[in-house]
């Protein structure tokens, strides 16, 4: 009997995958055990350090989620993703005080409305430092970005998908809106830092040398919400199953029946919503500064790639390791050196695993 | 005799240049018609064409009684025309279960009982529900992207090489699901490389060569015909 073509071809096929996943196994090995050093020795060692970085690392989730999703789903990779997280904080400050920049630079103006001027809007829930006035912000702000980002994508990317262009055409006009935002930004909110709440704030002693304030323990809890929400809505929603069989397959989604243009725009709809939340909770144990969306674009590449790229769980997964491994950082490094940690881990997984921590081969 | 699907004088192909130069098709209620051809004949653009997937530049193409030319992709699903592609049939990271639902993406109710009813039809997917469909073989693939396909119960079926990257006798498995999903009520147009085995199985055929209809008739006709043998089927 003759062998088919089809039958060799499949033959060798099977032998590589077998080659594949051995490799496959030993790197994925070497990854988690790295991981779980990091955090075993965190945990037993700078429990405080890990703490803090699970903080920071479950916010950058929030905008790797976006990334990925907006990179599966869409086909590029999104370089205006940290600015834009900046604008929906600014947007979410602006709601809140109605100040913006004046005819000359350190004088402000303000536009005579806000929700800081509801009766009660300030006083400090709990043991907050903010009160109901910042929540609704930034509620409201997540609605403003979903809307902004489903009209960036209407001026900017939808011509450009209607143009058949090229992934290298994609990456520069989004580089080109990074760019956009950043001035607006400056031009609106000027180069000074802002803060929601003026003040001073003490943190509270936990057991094992934690240090904390209150409103570090809400901004985790928002983002792991958020997460959790994410996950119910891509896995057990239509919407979401639809979100990512067109990740799966474009051409295939749409001669399901899938309106696939419909699916674009809520993927815009939920990755500006995610921005927006995740740069004002940034922004409260932080400063609002136009420069700072910049530099979050490093971590939050590290972290989709560390989590395979177009995984929302790995995106997850990949922000909380990087959020734990930038913090404990200073322990080796000045505090100065953060960013650059994201990019040596960027260039490891790059080396060691590009597909990341739950990417598969493509087929 | 009324027609499920009619598409006549089309014209369509890719960028500027046409691969269809003047196509017409006919399928009746709940008949199996065959396209065959030789490589490069346009017929897989056909499928597209008929689907929405390329515009039509001249042609007209109904669905029982309604004009869907050049109507997108989710409108036809909805007016009862599903179409299974050559490759990349299925969604890989979805499990099977996932599948079947995007199939019924544009249904509103009955989405379990048309699921319990298609995993009747399909067996072996069945004890594989919650498995990626990434995993399958290339025979489970194809039943799947059979299955999903019929999750709309569509009153007509394009299926474009589906026996394309088989085995032989999981080309003859997948022809046999074919005709029970055929004699269940659903009419079907396929296209197929493998000419003998589609016409076997099809009650009509048609011959397309460079873009042009060449030869129609009943199945039976076209494998004795002297021509259609000596092109297409192998023979000297």
């Amino acid at each position: 009997m003759t062998i088919l073509p089809a039958q060799l071809t499949s033959t060798l096929s099977d032998v590589a995958a077998r080659y594949r996943r051995k490799s496959d196994a030993v790197s994925t090995a070497i990854l988690w055990t790295l991981i779980t050093l990091l955090f075993g020795w965190a945990a037993i060692f700078e429990t405080d350090l890990l703490i803090a970085g699970l903080i920071v690392g479950s916010v950058l989730a929030l905008g790797a989620i976006g990334l990925t999703l907006i990179y599966s789903i869409l086909g590029f990779a999104n370089f205006a993703h940290g600015d834009t997280m900046m604008l929906g904080a600014y947007v979410a400050f602006f709601l809140l005080t109605g100040i913006v920049v004046g005819e000359k630079p350190n004088i402000d103006l303000d536009v005579g409305w806000g929700l800081n001027r509801f009766p009660g809007a300030t006083a400090e829930l709990a043991d907050l430092s903010f009160g109901w006035g910042l929540l609704v912000a930034i509620a409201l702000s997540g609605i403003v970005m979903a809307v902004f980002s489903i009209g960036l994508d209407r001026v900017v990317y939808r011509p450009l998908r209607k143009r058949g262009s090229g992934i290298v055409i994609f990456a520069m006009a989004a580089l080109g809106v990074a760019f956009s935002i950043r001035a607006l930004m400056l031009i609106i909110w000027g180069p000074d830092p802002r803060r929601y709440v003026q003040g001073i704030h003490l943190a509270h002693h936990y057991p094992f040398g934690v240090v904390l304030k209150t409103d570090q323990i809400f901004i985790f809890l928002v983002a792991l919400g958020l997460a959790a929400v994410m996950y119910f809505v891509l896995f057990h929603s239509k919407l979401g199953k639809a979100m990512r069989a067109m990740a799966d397959n474009p051409d295939l989604a749409l001669v399901s029946g899938i309106n696939t243009d419909r699916i674009v725009m809520w993927t815009w709809a939920i990755g500006g919503g995610l921005m927006a939340t995740a740069g004002a909770l940034l922004a409260i144990q932080a400063l609002l500064k136009p420069g700072l969306g910049f530099e979050l674009i490093l971590p939050l590449f590290a972290a989709t790639i560390l989590g395979g790229i177009g995984k929302p769980q790995g995106a997850f997964i990949g922000a909380l390791v990087v959020g734990v491994t930038q913090e404990s950082s200073i322990v080796f490094v000045s505090a100065g050196y953060k960013p650059a940690v994201a990019f040596v881990i960027l260039i490891f997984i790059l080396l060691l695993r590009p597909r990341g921590l739950f990417g598969t081969t493509s087929s | 005799m009324t027609l499920a699907l009619e598409a006549t004088g089309l014209i369509a192909g890719y960028g500027e240049a046409d691969i269809l130069h003047d196509v017409s098709i006919k399928v009746e209620r709940g008949e199996m018609v065959a396209v065959i051809g030789p490589n490069g004949a346009g017929k897989s653009t056909l499928l597209k064409a008929i689907f929405g997937l390329l515009p039509a530049r001249a042609g007209e193409v109904r669905l029982g009684s309604e004009d869907i030319t050049n109507h997108t992709p989710d409108r036809i699903v909805a007016a009862g025309m599903s179409y299974v592609p050559q490759i990349e049939n299925v969604f890989p990271s979805l499990s099977i279960n996932e599948n079947l639902e995007m199939g019924a993406f544009i249904r509103r109710d009955g989405l379990a009982d048309r699921l319990e009813h298609v995993y009747e039809m399909f067996p072996d997917l069945t004890e594989r529900r919650r498995h990626a469909a990434g995993k399958l073989s290339g025979g489970q693939r194809q039943m799947l992207a059979l299955a999903r396909a019929l999750m709309l119960d569509p009153t007509m079926l394009l299926l474009d090489e589906p026996s394309a990257g088989l085995s032989p006798k999981m080309v003859h498995t997948i022809f046999e699901k074919i005709l029970e999903i055929n004699e269940a009520g659903t009419a079907v147009l396929l296209v197929e490389q493998n000419a003998r085995e589609a016409l076997s199985f099809s009650r009509r055929g048609y011959v397309l060569v460079a873009g042009e209809n060449r030869l129609e008739g009943d199945a039976k006709g076209l494998i004795e015909n002297e021509e259609v043998g000596r092109l297409y089927l192998g023979e000297s």
